[in-house]
């Protein structure tokens, strides 16, 4: 077989392979492959030949392409491949999150718990209300001491004294007025005079709004006084007036002396004085006096961090509070005294007088 | 219920366009399927690279398979090769080593079918590979005109134009000899 015959032969059966002749010529190439063995052998070896060949080329496309998306999709995840810091993050993402809530849930938790929420406007004013804490450390002394006591007797007393503050007489009967910011919380309220003798109180009618609070003495060891000795004055009093309370900071009524500063209260509140007058927790619910006996206000505040600014509610708002009360929430009628027996005292008697008809509060 | 239809159907379209060669079937490939294998391969002792290699012969046994024309899609796409891989990537770790890991593969249903499939591949692989090699090896201009004349089934007056060879014969001469020498690379080897 010479090459040249070959050449011709393959290049016959390529284009038989092909489809590139006629039907007599594919049969005459048919033909040809039956009459010699020989070429019927090549022409098997060529088409397998090729078979493979294209088999194979195939598979290098494939497997180029395969290649190609490998780096490809290598790349693209390699951007999606975020920093370490990121990946740490994604990984302790849920604990993270478990922790905060935690931390979060705990924090506010406690706060609340702590009553934290309850203080918070008093602490972010700069108005503090002039209740008194009533000894704070000594009561924590106290109910350990009482605790320890109990663990020996079995007793349960515990000693839940909360605030102090100051009250006075409204009518002869046993109306006493005095802040709500004192009485708010409270459980039961005690009023004790200057002689230590202590009454049960109700709280007959409350007004937030004005930090107004109306009391009624109802235990029974309670006497009607004498008539009281002071009026209200129903207008509004001058600047620079001569003006006094007593209150209770400690246990002891205490005298406080000065003058009246300012024709409104605190952010200017109309309802309301601003006195110069030294004040502290305790004096709150004082009845502040001018110069003749007329109660011309009732201490309800301080401003923080400003020297002598004090604030007393005006009896104008206590007269409204007075006739806003339902008539069904009261004990018989609320009478104020008319006449006054204090104007032609000097300041000592005049004090010797009050003090009989100004009353420790004490908030259980 | 549709949801595995639609994955049945993603599947078949997988396949279908691995036969034509489709790049966007490649590409699909790879973000379906490879993450798993990729997961499978990192976790047991594997590195990125190999668990690329793995992919990438997985994916190949899948080609001779779908090329040889006996694959039937008896489940899902994503189990087929995970199997496989699994296989491969087994093999490799107790390449030379003791055969311990043996027990736990046969517990794997789709391990024989993936084990034919390997198999198949090989023989495959070992009958192409020279085949491949030889193509590499062919320089240019002999690689393109043997392309495009039986692959890509160009008309000789198409090649003649292309390599501008004065006729046709010519051409056909420079064919048939291109030929010859492929079949000298493949037989020598």
């Amino acid at each position: 077989m010479e090459g040249l015959r070959q050449q011709e032969f393959i290049e016959w059966a390529d284009q038989y392979l092909r489809g590139e002749l006629s039907p007599e010529e594919q049969s005459a190439f048919e033909k040809y492959c039956v009459e010699y063995p020989a070429y019927a052998a090549v022409f098997a070896e060529h088409k397998a030949f090729l078979q493979r060949l294209k088999q194979a080329d195939a598979r290098l496309v494939f497997k180029e392409r395969l290649n190609k998306n490998a780096i490809k999709y290598a790349q693209e995840s390699e951007i999606k491949e975020p920093a370490k810091i990121i990946r740490l993050w994604r990984k302790v993402q849920l604990n993270a999150a478990v922790a905060a809530t935690i931390a979060i849930v705990s924090v506010f938790s406690t706060l609340w718990l702590t009553g934290y929420y309850r203080n918070l406007k008093k602490t972010t004013t700069d108005y503090s209300a002039l209740r008194r804490d009533m000894n704070t450390v000594k009561r924590n002394v106290n109910a350990h001491n009482a605790a320890i006591k109990n663990i020996k007797s079995g007793k349960d007393h515990t000693e839940t004294m909360h605030f102090g503050a100051t009250g006075f007489m409204i009518t002869r009967d046993g109306y006493v007025v005095t802040n709500y910011h004192v009485i708010t919380g409270a459980d039961s309220v005690h009023l004790q005079n200057h002689r230590g003798q202590s009454f049960k109180a109700d709280i007959i009618f409350t007004n937030p709004e004005k930090d107004l609070a109306i009391l009624h003495i109802s235990d029974s060891t309670f006497k009607s006084s004498k008539n009281i000795p002071y009026t209200f004055k129903k207008q509004d009093s001058d600047l620079g007036e001569d003006i006094y309370t007593i209150g209770f900071p400690r246990d002891e009524a205490v005298y406080g002396q000065g003058y009246l500063s300012s024709s409104t209260g605190y952010a200017g509140d109309t309802l309301a004085y601003q006195i110069s007058i030294p004040v502290n927790p305790g004096n709150s619910g004082g009845p502040v006096l001018d110069k003749d006996g007329h109660v011309i206000g009732i201490i309800s505040g301080k401003q923080k961090g400003i020297d002598g600014a004090a604030f007393a509610i005006k009896t104008k708002a206590l007269l409204e509070t007075l006739n806003s009360i339902p008539a069904d929430a009261l004990k018989g009628n609320i009478v104020l005294s008319n006449r006054n027996g204090l104007s032609s005292l000097n300041r000592t008697e005049q004090i010797k007088r009050l003090q009989e008809y100004i009353y420790i509060v004490k908030v259980y | 219920m549709s949801k595995d239809k639609s994955d049945t159907n993603i599947d078949l379209e997988i396949l279908r366009g691995m036969e034509s060669g489709d790049n966007l079937a490649i590409h699909k490939l790879y973000t379906l399927y490879y993450p798993t294998i990729a997961k499978m391969v990192i976790n047991n002792q594997g590195s990125r690279e190999e668990a690329q290699d793995i992919f990438q012969e997985t994916v190949m046994v899948l080609y001779d398979k779908v090329i040889s024309g006996d694959f039937e899609l008896s489940s899902k796409l994503q189990t087929f090769l995970y199997a496989i891989s699994k296989r491969l990537w087994l093999k490799q770790l107790t390449r030379g080593e003791s055969k311990y890991y043996k027990d736990q593969l046969d517990q794997l249903e789709d391990s024989l079918a993936a084990e034919d499939a390997i198999e198949e591949h090989m023989v495959t692989e070992a009958n192409l590979l020279q085949m491949e090699g030889a193509l590499l090896m062919l320089g240019e201009p002999c690689k393109t005109i043997l392309h495009d004349y039986y692959i890509k089934s160009a008309s000789m007056t198409d090649i003649c134009e292309k390599f501008g060879y004065t006729n046709p014969d010519n051409a056909k001469n420079q064919k048939y000899k291109c030929l010859q020498r492929l079949k000298k690379v493949f037989f020598k080897k």
